[in-house]
């Protein structure tokens, strides 16, 4: 035997999330899944999307069930929507938000996990700076805990990019018709990276990164993407024109010299808009610097989906969550009946 | 104590020795190869047959924990595991805590290895105050108490003019520097090799020009100061060249690469596995190639294990916040075979970097089945197989990439001044 990788070694993220029969029992990434997993999702949320019009805005879906939001980096939007989510699935939610400065060891880490699973949890939402910390969480703690990602340092934000694609097939409709450029900081855009993976795997006829190289890096082309530093080139013909948030911190060093230098070449204007197609619809992940990377008759023009991708935050984030519920719930139910089938093999009972 | 090897496989490729044959031992030195001398009658007869009789290991760079806080080890469990691990003399890192950087320290490291009487460690001492990079250590005293060479390790010294400062006191004394070629600002908060994969994984790169650059600063200065320096820990096809020119120039320069950079690749850190960080980054396909020609040319002269062992928990994080670092020194000789096994270098090439490579690039009289050395050994058979767990390895470290895995190859008996000090 060649031991050239441990048994020990965790499984891939990618495969770590589904179950035997590739169903979701995390949402850890979008790298990996199937299209017909996502058009599940999309298509879940579409049941959930009008429920905040009706009376009643609960479905019992997650009854019974109690979720902890895990912010180890501070959000209110994202833990906020999470949050409505879960409570409209009618699960019991805690809120924690926990310093990073206490949990840096590893071992804080995992105590703080293990008492919260000895409580009885049966889902994580969990927000962490470092790539992959979702992934390591979900190889270590109890297989009946679900995990959902609600950003991991520069990896993945997959909840937001699929609310994302919510929006554009709501707005656009077919993906393979579609020209997408995706415009600013990728190089520490968690949202970028799912985004490039969701539209990818949707089959979208085409993805651009547009940014200066300080924040493009090229190795990102192999995720399937075409690279453009100059916005009259990136978004000639686009269909969807996503903006990234810049970070204050990032406007002024080594990375960028200056706001207005940025705000000239790749802020998207009135005019920068009019590269694109003339039905071009514009997206931003928010909270948007007004100004910044984005003028603001663009952000509350005609062609702005801006606040609409914060309305579908809420069903798509329903849909992930039941999802995976589900997904846990079949896996504790095959692994009950093939403990039962090994100590009773004379019993052949159906499964539930 | 008188001793005879019987039916071994000796071999030393710094004396084309590859032969079955007896081997005796008197007073702690080698007496005779083959037939035993008129009158010798040995104490003990160790059989030897159908396994390998080589010069005991030599490693540059195994992290031995002395002193330090003892949950990552100690001297007693890093030596042990040496032995274990078929080494007889161990040149043992600088940064420990406190760091080796006066002959204070030394002198309670030194005195701690003889009371053990295990392996032979030789310190690498540190090349400047704290390893801070501002002021010169003592390099006379800590060569004076032992040390055989000096290092700043994976510290920076970001002035130019302290480092030539550092290399021409060195060469004073005719120090050996070991150095570890990286830019540290381009380096910055980089955990893996820079590349799709990083990128894809959202972990910060750190890119090839790093160490190329690194390398490049350090060889305009040896060919000012006329210092020796060992690069040890090299990662890419670049670094390999240049070592190659400045070698082919006559610069007083050797280097290595360890087993974990000529086994893996930077594949093995997709899901994020911590046991694989290590610093250098584990590279690509074609940077791991471009090592393993590199030994087999010579370029490399030295393959060295790297050991760091670390408690349980260092590793138990997300990936960027884990400590890096693999225990290495009880698998090395397993996973050497399985080179050999695969064609990347041959048996007596293996030999030839663990033993007579290392003993050359630190200037050391040790690695040769010569008449008259001392009798430090490693007989290892290359067949059986064994399962790597936390009971059968010595280190206290708990962070062996291959735990579970079943190895090929062990070894059985190792001595050290013509003592059995481990066998198995």
């Amino acid at each position: 035997m060649k031991p050239t990788s441990a048994p020990q070694n965790p499984a891939d993220p990618r495969s770590v999330q589904l179950t035997e029969d590739g169903k979701l029992r995390h949402f850890l990434t979008l790298g990996g899944l199937n299209k017909e997993i996502l058009e599940e999702i999309l298509d879940t949320a579409d049941s959930f999307v009008n429920m905040g019009e009706q009376s009643v805005k609960k479905v019992p879906l997650l009854r019974g069930k109690t979720v902890v939001n895990l912010f180890f980096e501070n959000s209110t939007r994202t833990r906020s929507t999470f949050e409505l989510a879960a409570k409209r699935l009618s699960a019991d939610v805690l809120n924690l938000d926990i310093s990073t400065s206490a949990t840096s060891k590893g071992e804080t880490l995992m105590d703080t996990l293990q008492n919260l699973e000895a409580m009885g949890s049966d889902m994580f939402v969990i927000r962490h700076a470092d790539s992959g910390a979702q992934h390591f969480i979900a190889s270590q703690i109890s297989p009946n805990v679900a995990i959902i990602n609600a950003g991991d340092g520069r990896h993945a934000h997959p909840t937001q990019a699929m609310l994302d694609m919510y929006t554009i097939r709501k707005h656009k409709g077919d993906f393979s018709k579609l020209k997408v450029a995706i415009v600013g900081d990728i190089l520490h855009s968690r949202v970028a990276r799912s985004q490039i993976q969701a539209l990818n795997i949707l089959g979208a006829e085409e993805v651009r990164l547009i940014g200066p190289k300080t924040l493009l890096p090229q190795s990102l082309a192999e995720m399937g993407a075409t690279l453009y530093t100059r916005m009259e080139d990136g978004l000639k013909d686009v269909d969807v024109v996503i903006m990234l948030r810049l970070q204050k911190e990032r406007m002024a060093g080594a990375l960028l010299p200056s706001e207005s230098e940025f705000y000239r070449l790749y802020g998207l204007t009135t005019e920068k808009l009019s590269y694109a197609k003339p039905d071009a619809v514009v997206m931003h992940p928010g909270p948007i610097n007004r100004g910044v990377e984005i003028e603001s008759a663009v952000a509350d023009g005609p062609q702005s989906l801006i606040l609409n991708q914060v309305s579908y935050g809420i069903p798509i984030r329903m849909a992930v969550m039941s999802m995976a519920i589900s997904g846990q719930t079949q896996q504790k139910a095959k692994a009950a009946e093939s403990n039962s089938d090994q100590s009773n093999a004379a019993t052949g009972e159906a499964s539930a | 104590m008188k001793l005879t090897i019987r039916g071994g496989r000796l071999i030393d490729p710094s004396q084309q020795l590859d032969q079955v044959t007896d081997i005796h031992i008197d007073d702690g030195r080698i007496l005779a190869l083959g037939q035993a001398p008129a009158g010798f009658a040995p104490e003990r007869t160790l059989h030897a047959e159908g396994q390998i009789v080589a010069p005991g290991f030599i490693d540059i760079g195994a992290h031995l924990r002395e002193p330090g806080p003892s949950y990552k080890g100690n001297l007693r469990s890093e030596t042990k595991a040496a032995l274990a691990g078929g080494y007889t003399t161990i040149c043992c890192r600088p940064d420990t805590s406190p760091c080796i950087d006066s002959s204070a320290v030394m002198q309670q490291l030194m005195d701690k290895v003889e009371l053990l009487g295990q392996a032979k460690v030789r310190p690498i001492g540190a090349m400047t105050k704290d390893l801070e990079g501002t002021h010169l250590s003592n390099m006379a005293g800590l060569q004076h108490s032992g040390c055989v060479a000096v290092s700043n390790m994976r510290k920076p010294i970001d002035n130019t003019l302290i480092l030539r400062r550092c290399f021409e006191y060195a060469s004073t004394f005719d120090l050996r520097v070991v150095f570890y070629p990286e830019d540290s600002w381009l380096r910055a908060d980089g955990v893996v090799h820079e590349g799709a994969l990083a990128s894809r994984l959202g972990l910060a790169g750190i890119p090839a020009a790093a160490e190329a650059i690194g390398l490049s600063r350090v060889l305009h200065l040896v060919e000012v100061t006329g210092v020796r320096v060992h690069f040890s820990a090299l990662s890419t096809a670049q670094a390999v060249e240049m070592i190659a020119q400045a070698q082919a120039k006559g610069l007083p320069v050797t280097a290595d690469v360890t087993m974990a950079h000529l086994t893996y690749t930077e594949a093995e850190i997709d899901g994020y596995n911590s046991q694989f960080f290590v610093q250098p980054p584990l590279r690509s396909v074609a940077d791991r190639d471009a090592l393993r020609q590199g030994v087999r040319d010579g370029v490399l002269s030295v393959i060295s294990s790297a050991h760091l062992p670390h408690e349980e928990a260092a590793k138990m994080a997300p990936f960027a916040a884990s400590e890096p670092g693999m225990a290495t020194l009880e698998t090395l000789l397993s996973q050497g075979l399985d080179l050999v096994a695969d064609g990347v270098i041959t048996l007596p090439q293996l030999i030839e970097r663990l033993t007579t490579g290392p003993a050359q690039a630190m200037g050391i009289a040790a690695g040769q089945l010569a008449v008259g050395q001392p009798a430090d050994l490693s007989i290892f058979d290359t067949e059986s197989e064994w399962q790597v767990s936390d009971d059968n390895l010595f280190t206290a470290g708990e962070n062996s990439p291959l735990m579970g895995a079943t190895l090929k190859g062990q070894v059985k008996t190792t001595l050290v001044d013509g003592a059995v000090v481990f066998e198995r």
